[in-house]
């Protein structure tokens, strides 16, 4: 059965494109035939005759008047139809403004032909075409990827230097550049201590110690990871130097990396300072500057909170001395037993779940000194760990490693792995402390802390009812202006129960501390 | 010479050409005088090569229609028996400098548009049209059609033809740039350029010494088919592109066209080679009874005009067809920029007001189509298909990324990488 | 400094944030990362 009605809106006009278009979404509608509306004239009428849809009280309908007319399954059908069709002609659109977006480099430059840095995170196996691109093009590159080979670092580190153009990275996370924070990077306030680094979260521990302490950053270049290789030869660690020393804003420099090939870091320790050099080469036995360092001082550092402390003293021009916490011992030492004496006898391993590669690296040395049997998938020793699913003895993992993130967003963006880990971390009856880095600023999840809190409260549930404790250490990369809010972020970590401390290095020697009841005291000098 | 660096220099060489190109609508010819390696028993036809077996209707009954004008055939069962005897031959206007509008069938005795490119000296050919709902492009054929044909070779086209050479002929190209600042495409809208070709040609037409009721049928013919024009801009633009053609280690495409089950284009470099696809379905707005399962495949060769840069190409300065696709205006702006990303240069004589009178984006690089995956964007009518009942809506569609694929793939071989 | 981003959008978001110029750039892999057509764009150097 065909239900067939229709009605006219007089006096009112519609163009004949606007009631095609209520027509087509009125003919989509349940039950229904077929649905027009058009403007009354004799043309139309005539086609409203031939479809049928005709009825006599339309037949008196002029051009200046719109005919709805509707055939349906059923009169309810129809019925609907028609109200959804008046509403449709009184419905305006609010016109979409959508700007087209550049989809290459190219195209990007004509509409910002002023451009002079390309910020670049495609997928590895593009990123050297694209970086390229950029350079050729006259821009400074950042270069954020990931697995781009040896060789093409190379070709693409040695176009920058022929043009005298920036390349960090790739794989470089985070740099601040005239107070811009690129990539990972935290708001810190502008000062006169510079950087140049080839280790991400690195810079970012450094820098936010610094401005906690009240002092600022002049510019924090970043390399990538393995600038300091032989391969690379330190190309953009000798640039950035370059610009440093040439900087009007910048006292102090602090060079970050991983211990350099011998070859390459004796390029750098042999360089000529204008200004006062900071060595921070993590996990390195990096030897005691030679004399033929030219510098007005020189300092070598272990940790990225000495970078940081010996950086002010220097801006400050006063003596520096290593810390190993900042506060008293015996509190440190209370606070420590009143973790570990919760703990059953069989707990006795620390297992570091990373989202910063360089904090993980850095926790991994200090293990390392205060444990023994330290594992990690930072590392190709013979401690390397070789099934990075199942922790062994004490572990420190990088999360931020590519079998984690492979097809996934990285920890410090997507939480969700290492919310994993610490549960089951939680589950093996050996594991005492599990320590854990949560860093803070732009391109950061926008509450890391917070994602944690369930997971760790879940993880600590599960041990108390296994008649185990879990304790969890940990300490936040962040400053106070950064989006999240480092007090915030602090709170809620400490409301259940986390021990923070106020560096990554403190963190993992509080956790030897509890993980040893506190018999690794002795050692921390060294660590 | 680096290979990136010998493509850079011809599709340059090769776009200035398209830029520099001047059409001007110089005469009206009956095909087998005017079009090079016409013939009694050839019918000309749009889109790539095809056979008969593989056409759809309406295309089937433009042919039939035609020769029955041509007195070849009595019936359709006839024409098919002629055409798989190959005592009649079927091929591409593209193969003769020819372009035509859906079916796009040219015979013998049908007139044609001649458009001369007076920068290069190369003539191209579109015909007449001759009813504006119940035509032969749409795949009329019978009495009725034949009657609106003999019209167009006994009446319009003496008149049309006396008014073109009195008048010195019609600068297609200034005219095509005026009606493009008057809310034209060149492709689906013509308004604006029939109004001008008809003010231009009509006081010449006065002129002619046709009696007043000649006079008076064309002129009324004139101001009743608003897209009367089309087919001339259509041959002009042809006529812009020929120059193009053939042009070593150049990787702009000189021919799209389509009919109605292919899509075929033609890239520069390559010569004679067809590189073809299925035709696409056209995303569009359907007249009152029509739906897509109606609908032929996209059928013409009057995406001519996106080649040459002109019609949906066009969008931002022509936006009434994205309504056809529920789009804003904004859309249709995007278009056009995302067509400067595909194309070699931008036409300083078709400029778009709206986006700071920007050069429309001409010279469609087979390269740049294939590196983004962006392929042109067509507006077009549709044809039912089946014979005999003509356009049953209007839309947007997009040429198959295959052509290109395989164009890609025929160049790389040619140049021997 | 006037920023061309390429890749995760995240990274112009916080440039923005920062009233940094920046134009975010909607990266597709060429040819639709389809190989066999990468493999032909690159033997006319126009990868």
């Amino acid at each position: 059965m065909t239900t067939t009605k229709s009605l006219i809106k007089n006096n009112t006009f519609y163009d004949s494109l606007t009631l095609m278009r209520i027509s087509k979404n009125a003919s989509e509608l349940k039950e229904i035939i077929q649905a027009v509306t058009v403007m009354g004239s004799e043309i139309n009428k005539r086609m409203l005759d031939d479809v049928g849809l005709l009825t006599d009280n339309i037949k008196h309908a002029t051009t200046n008047d719109v005919i709805i007319s509707v055939s349906g399954k059923t009169n309810s059908a129809v019925e609907s139809a028609l109200e959804a069709i008046e509403k449709m002609l009184v419905d305006v659109n609010p016109p979409r403004i959508t700007e087209s977006v550049p989809r290459t480099i190219e195209a990007a430059l004509e509409r910002l032909p002023d451009a002079n840095l390309a910020l670049i995170s495609v997928p590895g196996p593009f990123a050297k075409l694209e970086a390229e691109k950029a350079l050729k093009r006259g821009l400074n590159v950042m270069l954020f990827s990931d697995g781009v080979s040896i060789a093409d670092e190379l070709e693409l580190k040695k176009e920058a230097e022929k043009k005298d153009l920036l390349m960090m990275g790739p794989g470089c996370g985070t740099a601040i550049i005239n107070g811009i924070g690129l990539g990972f990077a935290n708001v810190v306030q502008k000062g006169q201590v510079g950087i140049v680094g080839a280790a991400g979260t690195g810079i970012q521990q450094v820098t936010t110690l610094i401005h906690q302490k009240g002092y600022g950053i002049s510019n924090a270049i970043g390399t990538g990871g393995r600038d300091l290789s032989n391969d690379i030869g330190g190309i953009m660690m000798h640039k950035g130097i370059k610009i440093l020393e040439n900087d009007n804003d910048t006292k102090v420099i602090v060079l970050i990396s991983k211990p350099p090939d011998p070859k390459i870091e004796r390029t750098i320790l042999e360089k000529s300072y204008t200004k006062p050099v900071i060595f921070c080469f993590i996990g390195g036995e990096a030897p005691e500057p030679s004399r033929t360092i030219n510098a007005p001082i020189i300092v070598t550092v272990h940790t990225l909170e000495e970078a940081a402390i010996a950086a002010i003293a220097l801006v400050k021009k006063e003596k520096w001395s290593k810390i190993i916490f900042s506060r008293p011992m015996e509190e440190v030492m209370r606070i420590a037993e009143r973790e570990w004496l919760k703990l059953n006898p069989q707990q006795k391993y620390v297992r570091g779940l990373y989202s910063g590669g360089t904090l993980c690296s850095e926790s991994f040395i200090i293990l390392s000194r205060l444990l023994v049997n330290v594992y990690s998938n930072v590392t190709r020793s013979k401690f390397e760990l070789k099934d990075v699913r199942n922790s062994q003895k004490h572990t420190c993992l990088d999360m931020g490693e590519e079998e984690f993130t492979a097809g996934r967003a990285h920890p410090m963006i997507d939480p969700l792995l290492r919310q994993q880990r610490i549960v089951s971390e939680a589950k093996d009856q050996e594991c005492a402390v599990i320590l854990l880095d949560i860093v803070l600023g732009y391109g950061s999840h926008i509450d890391p802390a917070g994602e944690l809190v369930n997971s760790i409260r879940d993880a600590k549930a599960l041990c108390e009812k296994e008649g185990r404790y879990l304790s969890i250490v940990a300490s936040v990369t962040g400053t106070d202006k950064d989006p999240q809010g480092l007090k915030n972020q602090m709170d809620k970590l400490i409301s259940i129960g986390v021990v923070l401390m106020e560096s990554n290095a403190q963190a993992a020697r509080m956790a030897a501390l509890i993980a040893t009841r506190g018999s690794t005291m002795q050692n921390l000098e060294r660590s | 010479m680096s290979t990136g660096k010998l493509i850079g220099e011809a599709n340059q060489k090769a776009v200035s050409k398209i830029i520099s190109a001047r059409p001007r609508l110089v005469d009206i010819k009956p095909a087998i005088e005017a079009i090079p390696g016409m013939k009694k028993d050839l019918v000309l036809h749009a889109g790539p090569p095809i056979t008969w077996d593989r056409m759809c209707g309406s295309f089937r009954g433009a042919i039939v229609g035609a020769l029955m004008y041509e007195n070849l055939a009595k019936n359709m069962e006839e024409a098919e028996r002629l055409i798989k005897n190959q005592e009649i031959l079927l091929q591409p206007c593209h193969d003769h400098h020819a372009v035509g509008s859906m079916a796009g069938i040219t015979t013998a005795s049908m007139p044609v548009f001649v458009i001369q490119n007076e920068e290069y000296g190369n003539y191209a050919y579109s015909n007449i049209r001759e009813e504006r709902v119940k035509a032969l492009r749409y795949g009329f054929y019978g009495e009725e059609t034949t009657k609106n044909l003999k019209w167009v070779e006994r009446t319009l086209a003496p008149a049309l033809k006396a008014a073109i050479k009195e008048s010195g002929g019609i600068d297609m190209r200034s005219l095509i740039a005026k009606a493009l600042h008057m809310g034209d495409d060149g492709h689906n809208e013509n308004t604006a350029s029939t109004v001008l070709f008809a003010t231009y040609i009509m006081p010449s037409l006065l002129r002619t010494g046709y009696d007043k009721d000649v006079i008076y049928e064309v002129a009324s013919w004139l101001a009743y088919d608003e897209r009367f024009s089309s087919t001339a801009v259509f041959a002009a633009c042809k006529a812009s592109l020929d120059p193009a053609h053939n042009i070593e280690n150049c990787t702009l495409v000189t021919t799209m066209c389509r009919n109605g089950t292919d899509f075929g284009i033609r890239v520069s470099c390559l010569g004679d080679e067809w590189f073809t696809a299925p035709s696409p379905m056209v995303d569009a707005l359907y007249f009152p009874g029509f739906t897509k399962d109606d609908a032929s495949l996209d059928m013409g060769d009057s995406c001519v005009t996106e080649t040459a840069g002109i019609g949906a190409f066009v969008m931002a300065a022509a936006p009434s067809m994205i309504q056809f696709v529920g789009g804003t205006v904004s859309d249709a702006i995007n278009y056009t920029k995302e067509m400067h990303e595909i194309t070699e240069g931008r036409n300083v004589n078709y400029t778009i007001p709206y986006l700071d009178f920007v050069g429309a984006p001409v010279g469609i690089d087979l390269v740049k189509v294939v590196k983004t995956g962006t392929t042109p964007v067509i507006n077009t009518s549709i044809a039912h298909k089946e014979a005999g009942i003509g356009q049953i809506g209007a839309g947007m569609t997009k040429v198959p990324l295959e052509c290109f694929q395989k164009a890609l793939e025929a160049t790389v071989r040619k140049m021997n990488l | 400094m006037h920023v061309i981003n390429i890749g995760l959008e995240l990274f112009a978001e916080t440039l923005a944030n920062q009233n940094v110029n920046v134009l975010h750039v909607e990266w597709k892999p060429p040819a639709g990362g389809d190989n066999k057509m990468m493999e032909l764009l690159s033997k006319l150097e126009e990868l």
